[in-house]
Protein backbone atom coordinates (compact mmCIF):
# COMPACT_ATOMS: atom_id res chain seq x y z
CA UNK A 1 0.00 0.00 0.00
CA UNK A 2 1.46 3.15 -1.31
CA UNK A 3 1.54 6.06 1.39
CA UNK A 4 0.49 9.67 -0.06
CA UNK A 5 1.69 12.63 1.07
CA UNK A 6 0.35 15.90 0.50
CA UNK A 7 2.35 19.76 2.10
CA UNK A 8 0.77 22.36 1.83
CA UNK A 9 1.87 25.89 2.92
CA UNK A 10 -0.05 29.08 2.76
CA UNK A 11 1.70 30.14 -0.77
CA UNK A 12 1.42 26.63 -2.34
CA UNK A 13 0.61 22.89 -2.24
CA UNK A 14 4.68 21.88 -1.69
CA UNK A 15 4.22 18.64 -2.27
CA UNK A 16 1.93 15.75 -3.52
CA UNK A 17 2.92 12.41 -4.58
CA UNK A 18 2.45 8.69 -3.56
CA UNK A 19 6.09 8.12 -1.04
CA UNK A 20 7.69 5.22 0.47
CA UNK A 21 8.69 6.68 4.12
CA UNK A 22 8.28 10.47 5.28
CA UNK A 23 10.91 11.34 8.19
CA UNK A 24 9.29 14.51 10.15
CA UNK A 25 9.99 16.51 13.36
CA UNK A 26 7.34 16.08 15.52
CA UNK A 27 6.46 17.21 18.62
CA UNK A 28 8.05 14.95 20.76
CA UNK A 29 11.53 14.75 18.06
CA UNK A 30 12.13 12.91 14.77
CA UNK A 31 9.12 10.36 13.57
CA UNK A 32 8.99 8.10 10.79
CA UNK A 33 5.79 7.27 9.03
CA UNK A 34 5.29 4.17 6.73
CA UNK A 35 2.57 3.25 4.98
CA UNK A 36 -0.50 1.79 7.47
CA UNK A 37 0.91 4.14 10.27
CA UNK A 38 -1.45 4.56 12.93
CA UNK A 39 -3.95 7.31 13.02
CA UNK A 40 -1.68 10.32 14.32
CA UNK A 41 -2.24 14.02 14.94
CA UNK A 42 1.00 15.82 16.17
CA UNK A 43 2.41 19.46 15.57
CA UNK A 44 5.35 20.22 13.71
CA UNK A 45 8.58 21.46 14.65
CA UNK A 46 10.76 23.63 12.39
CA UNK A 47 13.13 21.42 11.28
CA UNK A 48 13.87 18.92 8.69
CA UNK A 49 11.95 16.95 6.42
CA UNK A 50 13.25 13.59 4.75
CA UNK A 51 10.58 11.88 2.18
CA UNK A 52 12.36 8.52 0.34
CA UNK A 53 10.82 7.93 -2.80
CA UNK A 54 11.99 4.83 -4.78
CA UNK A 55 15.56 4.85 -3.50
CA UNK A 56 15.66 8.72 -3.73
CA UNK A 57 15.40 10.93 -0.80
CA UNK A 58 14.31 14.66 -0.91
CA UNK A 59 14.99 16.78 2.10
CA UNK A 60 13.10 20.06 2.51
CA UNK A 61 13.55 22.53 5.52
CA UNK A 62 9.51 22.79 7.22
CA UNK A 63 8.51 25.38 9.59
CA UNK A 64 5.61 24.94 12.53
CA UNK A 65 2.55 23.00 11.59
CA UNK A 66 0.37 20.36 11.84
CA UNK A 67 0.31 17.11 11.01
CA UNK A 68 -2.42 14.38 10.31
CA UNK A 69 -1.61 10.70 9.53
CA UNK A 70 -4.35 8.32 8.51
CA UNK A 71 -2.97 5.19 7.14
CA UNK A 72 -3.69 5.73 3.31
CA UNK A 73 -2.72 9.14 3.44
CA UNK A 74 -0.27 12.14 5.36
CA UNK A 75 -1.24 15.63 5.67
CA UNK A 76 1.17 18.05 6.52
CA UNK A 77 0.60 21.65 6.56
CA UNK A 78 3.39 24.03 7.72
CA UNK A 79 4.27 27.51 7.51
CA UNK A 80 6.92 26.98 5.16
CA UNK A 81 8.55 24.31 3.05
CA UNK A 82 11.67 25.10 1.34
CA UNK A 83 14.52 22.90 -0.11
CA UNK A 84 18.42 24.12 0.12
CA UNK A 85 18.59 26.10 -2.72
CA UNK A 86 16.24 28.07 -1.72
CA UNK A 87 17.18 29.15 1.84
CA UNK A 88 18.89 32.40 1.53
CA UNK A 89 22.04 31.83 4.42
CA UNK A 90 21.86 35.68 5.32
CA UNK A 91 18.42 36.06 5.36
CA UNK A 92 17.98 33.65 8.03
CA UNK A 93 21.03 35.26 10.19
CA UNK A 94 19.32 38.65 9.49
CA UNK A 95 16.55 37.27 10.89
CA UNK A 96 17.72 35.46 14.09
CA UNK A 97 19.66 38.87 14.82
CA UNK A 98 16.61 40.69 14.30
CA UNK A 99 13.94 38.34 16.81
CA UNK A 100 16.85 38.56 19.53
CA UNK A 101 16.55 42.88 18.83
CA UNK A 102 13.49 42.49 19.52
CA UNK A 103 13.30 40.08 21.93
CA UNK A 104 15.57 42.77 24.10
CA UNK A 105 13.70 45.12 23.37
CA UNK A 106 9.96 43.52 24.93
CA UNK A 107 10.12 43.74 28.66
CA UNK A 108 9.69 40.46 30.06
CA UNK A 109 6.07 39.74 31.45
CA UNK A 110 4.41 41.42 28.89
CA UNK A 111 3.77 41.11 24.92
CA UNK A 112 3.54 37.13 25.24
CA UNK A 113 1.80 36.94 21.49
CA UNK A 114 5.12 39.21 20.35
CA UNK A 115 7.84 37.11 22.36
CA UNK A 116 6.10 33.53 21.26
CA UNK A 117 6.46 35.25 17.52
CA UNK A 118 10.12 36.39 17.71
CA UNK A 119 10.89 32.84 20.03
CA UNK A 120 9.51 30.84 16.58
CA UNK A 121 11.34 33.43 14.17
CA UNK A 122 14.54 31.86 15.79
CA UNK A 123 13.81 28.52 15.76
CA UNK A 124 12.72 28.36 12.68
CA UNK A 125 16.32 30.52 11.04
CA UNK A 126 17.97 28.33 13.25
CA UNK A 127 16.65 25.38 11.48
CA UNK A 128 16.96 26.49 7.95
CA UNK A 129 20.90 27.67 9.13
CA UNK A 130 21.35 23.92 10.32
CA UNK A 131 19.58 22.25 7.49
CA UNK A 132 21.75 24.24 4.71
CA UNK A 133 25.52 24.25 6.46
CA UNK A 134 24.85 20.26 6.88
CA UNK A 135 24.00 20.70 2.83
CA UNK A 136 27.12 22.41 2.56
CA UNK A 137 29.44 20.03 4.20
CA UNK A 138 28.44 16.90 2.23
CA UNK B 1 -32.63 72.36 -29.07
CA UNK B 2 -29.10 72.05 -27.69
CA UNK B 3 -26.64 74.20 -29.84
CA UNK B 4 -23.59 72.59 -31.25
CA UNK B 5 -21.22 74.66 -28.32
CA UNK B 6 -23.17 72.74 -26.31
CA UNK B 7 -22.61 69.28 -27.57
CA UNK B 8 -19.03 69.80 -27.59
CA UNK B 9 -18.59 70.50 -24.29
CA UNK B 10 -20.72 67.29 -23.53
CA UNK B 11 -18.22 65.28 -25.57
CA UNK B 12 -15.12 67.32 -23.94
CA UNK B 13 -16.53 66.27 -20.37
CA UNK B 14 -17.47 63.09 -21.27
CA UNK B 15 -14.66 62.12 -22.64
CA UNK B 16 -12.76 63.34 -19.64
CA UNK B 17 -14.96 61.04 -17.37
CA UNK B 18 -13.83 57.80 -19.63
CA UNK B 19 -10.09 58.75 -19.22
CA UNK B 20 -10.22 58.73 -15.28
CA UNK B 21 -12.56 55.39 -15.74
CA UNK B 22 -10.29 54.22 -17.84
CA UNK B 23 -6.93 54.46 -15.55
CA UNK B 24 -9.15 53.45 -12.93
CA UNK B 25 -9.77 50.06 -14.61
CA UNK B 26 -5.97 49.98 -15.27
CA UNK B 27 -5.11 50.45 -11.78
CA UNK B 28 -7.49 48.08 -10.73
CA UNK B 29 -6.49 45.21 -13.18
CA UNK B 30 -3.54 45.13 -11.78
CA UNK B 31 -4.93 45.03 -8.10
CA UNK B 32 -6.91 42.67 -8.82
CA UNK B 33 -4.24 39.90 -10.53
CA UNK B 34 -2.27 40.53 -7.44
CA UNK B 35 -5.43 40.00 -5.41
CA UNK B 36 -6.76 36.97 -6.92
CA UNK B 37 -3.23 35.23 -7.15
CA UNK B 38 -3.11 35.40 -3.44
CA UNK B 39 -6.18 34.10 -2.81
CA UNK B 40 -5.90 31.52 -4.90
CA UNK B 41 -2.89 30.39 -3.13
CA UNK B 42 -3.66 30.60 0.09
CA UNK B 43 -7.17 28.58 -0.75
CA UNK B 44 -5.52 25.09 -0.37
CA UNK B 45 -4.07 25.31 3.12
CA UNK B 46 -7.10 26.89 4.35
CA UNK B 47 -9.08 24.35 3.06
CA UNK B 48 -7.27 21.21 4.10
CA UNK B 49 -6.18 22.83 7.36
CA UNK B 50 -10.69 23.64 7.52
CA UNK B 51 -11.13 19.96 6.93
CA UNK B 52 -8.74 17.93 9.03
CA UNK B 53 -10.05 20.12 11.93
CA UNK B 54 -13.89 19.52 11.38
CA UNK B 55 -13.03 15.92 10.67
CA UNK B 56 -11.24 15.58 14.56
CA UNK B 57 -13.66 17.73 15.51
CA UNK B 58 -16.20 14.64 15.12
CA UNK B 59 -13.56 12.01 16.61
CA UNK B 60 -12.42 14.55 19.46
CA UNK B 61 -14.15 14.56 23.40
CA UNK B 62 -16.96 16.58 24.06
CA UNK B 63 -15.41 20.10 25.58
CA UNK B 64 -11.93 19.74 25.00
CA UNK B 65 -11.31 22.83 22.79
CA UNK B 66 -13.68 26.12 23.34
CA UNK B 67 -13.68 26.53 19.75
CA UNK B 68 -15.64 23.16 19.56
CA UNK B 69 -18.74 23.37 21.04
CA UNK B 70 -21.02 26.35 21.23
CA UNK B 71 -20.64 28.95 23.81
CA UNK B 72 -23.06 28.60 26.28
CA UNK B 73 -24.06 32.60 26.33
CA UNK B 74 -27.06 33.77 23.59
CA UNK B 75 -25.41 36.15 21.43
CA UNK B 76 -24.17 35.85 18.16
CA UNK B 77 -20.44 37.75 16.80
CA UNK B 78 -20.61 38.52 13.00
CA UNK B 79 -17.43 39.63 11.17
CA UNK B 80 -18.17 41.90 8.24
CA UNK B 81 -16.02 42.07 5.71
CA UNK B 82 -16.40 44.92 2.83
CA UNK B 83 -14.52 47.25 1.13
CA UNK B 84 -13.02 50.26 1.96
CA UNK B 85 -13.72 52.35 -1.51
CA UNK B 86 -16.63 52.42 -3.41
CA UNK B 87 -16.72 52.60 -6.99
CA UNK B 88 -16.76 48.60 -7.16
CA UNK B 89 -20.18 48.26 -8.64
CA UNK B 90 -22.92 46.66 -6.54
CA UNK B 91 -19.88 44.34 -4.70
CA UNK B 92 -21.08 46.06 -1.11
CA UNK B 93 -24.84 46.51 -1.54
CA UNK B 94 -25.21 42.80 -2.41
CA UNK B 95 -23.26 41.85 0.79
CA UNK B 96 -25.25 44.21 3.02
CA UNK B 97 -28.33 42.40 1.26
CA UNK B 98 -27.24 39.24 2.11
CA UNK B 99 -26.49 40.13 5.89
CA UNK B 100 -30.27 41.30 5.90
CA UNK B 101 -31.56 38.56 4.47
CA UNK B 102 -29.34 36.03 6.72
CA UNK B 103 -31.83 34.82 10.08
CA UNK B 104 -29.67 34.86 13.24
CA UNK B 105 -31.26 34.26 16.34
CA UNK B 106 -30.95 36.38 19.39
CA UNK B 107 -28.59 39.20 19.73
CA UNK B 108 -26.31 39.91 17.14
CA UNK B 109 -23.12 41.83 17.85
CA UNK B 110 -20.79 43.20 14.83
CA UNK B 111 -17.00 43.07 14.12
CA UNK B 112 -16.16 45.19 11.16
CA UNK B 113 -13.10 45.30 8.56
CA UNK B 114 -13.44 48.32 5.60
CA UNK B 115 -14.94 52.06 5.96
CA UNK B 116 -18.14 50.37 4.22
CA UNK B 117 -19.24 47.79 6.58
CA UNK B 118 -18.70 50.52 9.60
CA UNK B 119 -20.72 52.87 7.04
CA UNK B 120 -23.32 50.10 7.03
CA UNK B 121 -23.56 48.56 10.44
CA UNK B 122 -23.88 52.29 11.41
CA UNK B 123 -26.71 53.49 9.30
CA UNK B 124 -28.33 50.27 10.29
CA UNK B 125 -27.94 51.14 14.17
CA UNK B 126 -26.52 47.93 15.08
CA UNK B 127 -24.25 47.06 18.15
CA UNK B 128 -20.23 47.85 16.66
CA UNK B 129 -18.40 46.08 18.94
CA UNK B 130 -14.77 47.30 17.29
CA UNK B 131 -13.86 48.26 13.34
CA UNK B 132 -10.08 46.89 12.37
CA UNK B 133 -8.88 49.03 9.34
CA UNK B 134 -6.64 46.99 7.00
CA UNK B 135 -4.50 48.01 4.42
CA UNK B 136 -4.44 47.20 0.72
CA UNK B 137 -2.57 44.62 -0.03
CA UNK B 138 -3.77 42.74 3.12
CA UNK B 139 -0.72 42.03 5.63
CA UNK B 140 -1.16 38.67 7.78
CA UNK B 141 -0.24 40.78 11.01
CA UNK B 142 -3.47 43.26 10.71
CA UNK B 143 -5.96 40.47 10.09
CA UNK B 144 -4.51 38.36 13.14
CA UNK B 145 -5.06 41.23 15.25
CA UNK B 146 -8.98 40.95 14.23
CA UNK B 147 -8.57 37.48 14.91
CA UNK B 148 -7.39 37.43 18.16
CA UNK B 149 -10.24 40.23 18.99
CA UNK B 150 -12.98 37.22 17.97
CA UNK B 151 -10.89 34.63 19.82
CA UNK B 152 -10.78 36.36 23.27
CA UNK B 153 -14.31 37.48 22.34
CA UNK B 154 -15.61 33.78 22.03
CA UNK B 155 -13.54 32.54 25.18
CA UNK B 156 -15.55 34.17 27.12
CA UNK B 157 -18.49 32.23 26.53
CA UNK B 158 -21.45 34.96 26.04
CA UNK B 159 -21.46 33.95 22.42
CA UNK B 160 -22.77 30.97 21.04
CA UNK B 161 -21.43 31.46 17.08
CA UNK B 162 -19.19 33.41 15.09
CA UNK B 163 -20.02 34.07 11.90
CA UNK B 164 -18.26 36.26 8.74
CA UNK B 165 -20.36 37.95 6.09
CA UNK B 166 -17.91 38.26 3.45
CA UNK B 167 -17.55 38.39 -0.16
CA UNK B 168 -16.38 34.94 -1.98
CA UNK B 169 -14.29 35.43 -4.54
CA UNK B 170 -15.19 32.66 -7.87
CA UNK B 171 -13.64 34.35 -10.67
CA UNK B 172 -13.38 37.91 -12.05
CA UNK B 173 -17.17 38.78 -12.96
CA UNK B 174 -18.08 36.10 -10.42
CA UNK B 175 -18.57 37.01 -6.35
CA UNK B 176 -21.00 35.38 -4.13
CA UNK B 177 -21.82 37.29 -1.19
CA UNK B 178 -21.76 34.16 1.60
CA UNK B 179 -22.05 33.58 4.92
CA UNK B 180 -19.60 30.94 6.90
CA UNK B 181 -19.67 29.98 10.30
CA UNK B 182 -16.11 30.32 12.05
CA UNK B 183 -16.47 29.07 15.16
CA UNK B 184 -17.37 26.81 16.91
CA UNK B 185 -15.38 24.57 14.31
CA UNK B 186 -17.70 24.21 11.09
CA UNK B 187 -17.27 23.48 7.55
CA UNK B 188 -16.39 26.59 5.57
CA UNK B 189 -16.59 27.19 1.80
CA UNK B 190 -14.21 29.29 0.41
CA UNK B 191 -13.38 30.11 -3.72
CA UNK B 192 -15.88 28.94 -5.89
CA UNK B 193 -16.52 25.00 -4.83
CA UNK B 194 -14.90 22.91 -2.60
CA UNK B 195 -11.90 21.26 -3.95
CA UNK B 196 -10.05 18.52 -2.09
CA UNK B 197 -9.00 16.47 -5.11
CA UNK B 198 -9.46 12.72 -5.16
CA UNK B 199 -8.46 12.52 -1.52
CA UNK B 200 -11.81 13.72 -0.24
CA UNK B 201 -13.22 10.15 0.70
CA UNK B 202 -9.54 9.08 2.82
CA UNK B 203 -10.84 10.48 5.97
CA UNK B 204 -14.29 10.93 5.96
CA UNK B 205 -15.01 7.68 6.10
CA UNK B 206 -15.86 5.60 8.93
CA UNK B 207 -14.83 6.81 12.02
CA UNK B 208 -10.95 7.09 12.49
CA UNK B 209 -9.72 7.21 16.18
CA UNK B 210 -6.52 9.04 16.22
CA UNK B 211 -3.47 9.44 18.52
CA UNK B 212 -2.29 12.80 19.62
CA UNK B 213 1.15 13.79 20.35
CA UNK B 214 1.81 14.88 22.81
CA UNK B 215 -2.04 15.21 24.05
CA UNK B 216 -4.90 16.42 22.38
CA UNK B 217 -5.42 19.93 24.65
CA UNK B 218 -1.38 20.56 23.02
CA UNK B 219 -2.29 20.28 19.55
CA UNK B 220 -5.64 21.57 19.59
CA UNK B 221 -4.68 24.56 21.63
CA UNK B 222 -1.79 24.82 18.90
CA UNK B 223 -3.24 24.16 16.14
CA UNK B 224 -7.10 25.87 16.63
CA UNK B 225 -5.91 29.89 17.34
CA UNK B 226 -4.14 29.52 13.79
CA UNK B 227 -6.79 27.78 12.29
CA UNK B 228 -9.19 30.91 13.32
CA UNK B 229 -6.28 33.26 11.89
CA UNK B 230 -5.48 31.48 9.03
CA UNK B 231 -9.31 31.60 8.26
CA UNK B 232 -9.90 34.69 8.72
CA UNK B 233 -6.73 36.12 6.59
CA UNK B 234 -8.37 33.93 3.94
CA UNK B 235 -11.54 35.37 4.07
CA UNK B 236 -10.17 38.78 4.01
CA UNK B 237 -7.86 37.81 0.86
CA UNK B 238 -11.23 36.23 -0.80
CA UNK B 239 -13.34 39.98 -0.25
CA UNK B 240 -10.17 42.16 -1.86
CA UNK B 241 -9.72 39.63 -4.85
CA UNK B 242 -13.30 40.37 -4.84
CA UNK B 243 -13.32 44.12 -4.23
CA UNK B 244 -10.56 44.84 -7.00
CA UNK B 245 -12.38 42.32 -9.57
CA UNK B 246 -15.53 44.09 -9.39
CA UNK B 247 -13.86 47.15 -9.42
CA UNK B 248 -12.15 46.46 -12.90
CA UNK B 249 -15.63 45.58 -14.00
CA UNK B 250 -17.37 48.34 -12.81
CA UNK B 251 -14.86 50.97 -14.21
CA UNK B 252 -14.68 48.50 -17.84
CA UNK B 253 -18.69 49.16 -18.03
CA UNK B 254 -18.14 52.59 -17.01
CA UNK B 255 -15.48 53.50 -19.75
CA UNK B 256 -17.29 51.38 -22.65
CA UNK B 257 -20.42 53.59 -21.81
CA UNK B 258 -18.44 56.48 -22.18
CA UNK B 259 -17.31 55.60 -25.54
CA UNK B 260 -20.59 54.75 -26.75
CA UNK B 261 -21.79 58.23 -25.18
CA UNK B 262 -19.22 59.77 -27.03
CA UNK B 263 -19.91 58.08 -30.32
CA UNK B 264 -23.73 59.20 -30.03
CA UNK B 265 -22.98 62.60 -29.04
CA UNK B 266 -20.69 62.89 -31.89
CA UNK B 267 -23.10 61.33 -34.21
CA UNK B 268 -25.47 64.36 -32.89
CA UNK B 269 -23.26 67.19 -33.21
CA UNK B 270 -22.78 66.11 -36.84
CA UNK B 271 -25.90 66.42 -37.47
CA UNK B 272 -26.65 69.61 -35.91
CA UNK B 273 -23.61 70.55 -37.86
CA UNK B 274 -24.82 69.28 -41.23
CA UNK B 275 -28.35 71.36 -40.36
CA UNK B 276 -26.57 74.47 -39.99
CA UNK B 277 -24.57 74.17 -43.32
CA UNK B 278 -27.48 73.06 -45.49
CA UNK B 279 -29.32 76.05 -43.60
CA UNK B 280 -26.58 78.42 -44.68
CA UNK B 281 -26.65 77.02 -48.16
CA UNK B 282 -30.54 77.35 -48.49
CA UNK B 283 -30.29 80.92 -47.15
CA UNK B 284 -27.75 81.97 -49.74
CA UNK B 285 -29.30 80.32 -52.82
CA UNK B 286 -32.82 82.44 -51.78
CA UNK B 287 -31.13 85.29 -51.10
CA UNK B 288 -29.75 85.11 -54.59
CA UNK B 289 -32.68 83.91 -56.33
CA UNK B 290 -34.49 86.85 -54.91
CA UNK B 291 -31.49 89.57 -56.31
CA UNK B 292 -32.07 87.71 -59.69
Amino acid sequence: MPLKLEIVTPDARVYSDEVDTVVLPGYEGEMGVLPAHSNLVTTLRPGELRITKAGKTIELAVGEGLVEVTGSITRILTDSALDADKIDEKAAEEAIARAKKTLEELKPGEHQEEVAAAMAAIQRATAHLNFKRKRKTV
Amino acid sequence: MPSTRDIRRRIKSVKNTAQITKAMQLVAAAKMKKAQDQASNGRAYAEMLNKILVNLKEHAEEGIHPFFSAGKGDKTLVLLIASDKGLCGALNTNLFKKLLTTQIEGEVEYVTIGKKAVQAINRLRRTLLADFPIKDPAKFPEVRAVSRFIQEKYRTGEYKKVLVVFNNFINTVTVVPSVEQLLPVNPVTLGGKRDFGHDTSASTGPALEYKFEPSAQVVFETVLPQYVNDTVYQMVLESRASEHSSRMVAMKNATDNAKQMIKDLSLEYNKLRQAAITNELLEITTAKMALE
